[in-house]
């Protein structure tokens, strides 16, 4: 099968979403990539390391334009053959996977964490209820996009190089014109792609105890999240809310400090490989999800264990 | 402005989650239907706020069976000026797409909103083939939209912080948390919903271009294995040569 791959880069870097994404597509047939803005043919070339044989980059856009990039992605698709589409289900993709979709007439899949079954057809297995289930769907039609979600298996990486062509194809216009960015601060991977994610709750019993928290994730090079009243409250910005109602994400490592477990938080995190839950009450349901439980006073326990990884770290070098 | 709000059913986000006939289908024995949270606290609330200050009407539109009925009299007692339902049964994303672009084609909206995903099954798909149907800009997770004359200007989520765009009617958007607050219907909406238009049309043709094969319920988690607190080097230990994630 021939397979289109989108990714995005950031500050000069394809994005980790992206390359899982070209991994991703690599399982599945002969891929290409496609990419868009300022961003140098050395970078590009190392897509190759992830299965790309190939990578188009246009260079007419520089923002997250919907119609625009649609067009692009849609004349790439022609360009190269590709029978299957591949987009990783993030921001960005949630914006342009569906429209590419629609565009083409293709059957689209949200929330991919395997590659397709084509014993019988083309099937491809899907979190669905907020991760409290799976879906196996099935794709009728010749043409198929896939939005990957971030972490579902393992990259792998080689050392082949891809090459590099230019795209000029007409983009039409903008719909949108964006005034403004507002990052946050520091180099750590965003919520859905991140691998360690350290993440507390109401049990700090402040925002002027997420020291500790920070501290540990900074040990650790994990990503900051929090639960949901911790955000309505605004202890942390909304952009760290976990769950149901907030961020779904599958690090492999999930440390929660003082957060019970309700129903709706466990959705967002229930795809996690492994979850660590520290919290002062035997009884939160928490534990029930838990790989390892620690019931203990988050004030005394999240110090210890960011000087016990320091310890590891220290003798691991 | 004349606004259109799609709604979709979702269970209640404590429902037990069970299939039957073969795991082909959600068994919806005893679960108990609300408004797709998304629709009704972000999308539908902020266009009722958008007509209540600009002037305007709010129409929702469903793609689903009469069972859906009673979610859309929810809308129309939260405030929303009439209702349409689609009358068929919603299985591909597509098909539901279709229906409600060949809808806001015919009757002609400034502003179409979804609600980022539906809590079921979370494809965050349809507003943007809506979108690419009527050839119109889409932008996703917007969590602020203000509108002054014929240009909105929004923020949305994108990775890693916020962004902030204008773009200019129609346009369509899926809405996520901030974009407003939810509202209780009072007694008087209520009542009035019983009497405000829902109107049930025939769905157009349009194949699935993907269909459900099967669901599956993930593994039952083993037990929990508890640590001394007093010994963090044991779970580092466990981290490491155990869960092999450090």
């Amino acid at each position: 099968m021939s397979v289109l791959v989108f990714i995005e880069s950031k500050n000069g870097k394809v994005t980790k979403a992206g390359l899982e994404a070209v991994s991703y597509g690599k399982r599945i047939g002969s891929t290409t990539a496609v990419t868009f803005g300022d961003i140098a043919e050395s970078e590009l070339a190392t897509v190759g390391n992830y299965g790309a044989d190939k990578v188009l980059v246009h260079r007419g856009i520089n923002d997250v334009n919907d119609q625009q990039l649609t067009r692009m992605i849609a004349s790439a698709a022609e360009s190269c053959g590709a029978d299957v589409i591949v987009v990783a289900q993030d921001q960005t993709g949630k914006a342009i996977a569906p429209r590419v979709a629609a565009r083409l007439g293709a059957g689209h899949v949200s929330s991919a964490i395997d590659v397709p079954d084509t014993s019988n057809g083309f099937v491809v297995k899907t979190n669905v209820f907020s991760g409290k289930a799976f879906a196996n769907i099935s794709v009728n039609s010749s043409k198929k996009v896939i939005s990957y979600m971030a972490n579902s298996l393992p990259i792998v990486k080689g050392d082949g190089s891809a090459a590099v062509e230019e795209m000029s194809s007409d983009l039409g216009q903008a719909g949108i014109t964006v005034k403004e960015r507002k990052l946050q601060e520091g180099t750590v991977a965003p919520l859905p792609e991140a691998e360690l994610v350290v993440s507390a709750g109401r049990g700090l019993k402040g925002p002027e105890n997420w020291g500790m928290v920070e501290d540990l994730a900074t040990t650790l090079g994990a990503t900051t999240a929090c639960s949901r009243p911790v955000a309505d409250i605004g202890w942390r910005p909304h952009h760290e809310h976990v769950g149901q109602t907030g961020i779904a994400i599958r690090p492999n490592l999930y440390i929660a400090a003082g957060i019970s477990g309700a129903i709706q938080h466990l959705a967002g995190v229930n795809g996690s490989k492994t979850i660590v839950v520290i919290n002062t009450d035997a009884e939160a349901p928490f534990f029930k999800a838990a790989d390892y439980g620690i019931v203990g006073d988050a004030f005394e326990v999240l110090p210890r264990l960011n000087e016990a990884f320091k310890k590891f770290q220290a003798g691991n070098n | 402005m004349k606004l259109l709000v799609c709604i979709s059913k979702a269970p209640d986000t404590t429902a037990k989650i069970a299939f039957t006939d073969g795991n082909t289908k959600f068994d919806e024995n005893g679960v108990q239907f609300i408004v797709n949270p998304y629709d009704e606290w972000y999308a539908l609330v902020r266009a009722l706020e958008i007509v209540e200050a600009n002037g305007g009407t709010v129409t929702t539109i469903t793609v689903g069976t009469a069972a859906d009925d009673p979610t859309i009299r929810k809308a129309l007692a939260i405030g929303a000026t009439d209702a349409v339902r689609i009358d068929a049964d919603p299985k591909d994303p597509y098909f539901v797409a279709k229906q409600i672009a060949d809808y806001a084609q015919s009757n002609g909206f400034d502003i179409i909103l979804t609600g980022k995903e539906t809590i079921n099954y979370n494809g965050a798909q349809v507003g943007a083939m809506v979108a690419e149907i009527l050839d119109q800009p889409f932008v996703s997770l917007a969590s602020k939209m203000d509108v002054a004359g014929n240009t909105a200007t929004l923020e949305r989520e994108i990775s890693g912080g916020i962004e902030v765009l204008e773009v200019n009617t129609p346009f369509v958007i899926s809405a996520s948390k901030g974009m407003a607050e939810q509202r209780i219907p009072n007694m008087r909406g209520i009542m009035a919903a019983r009497s405000k238009p829902l109107n049930v049309i025939p769905a157009t043709a349009c194949d699935d271009l993907t269909s459900v094969a099967s669901y599956e319920l993930p593994d039952a988690k083993a037990d929990c294995r508890y640590v001394d607190p007093e010994n963090m080097d044991e779970l580092v230990n466990l981290l490491h040569t155990e869960a092999k994630v450090i």
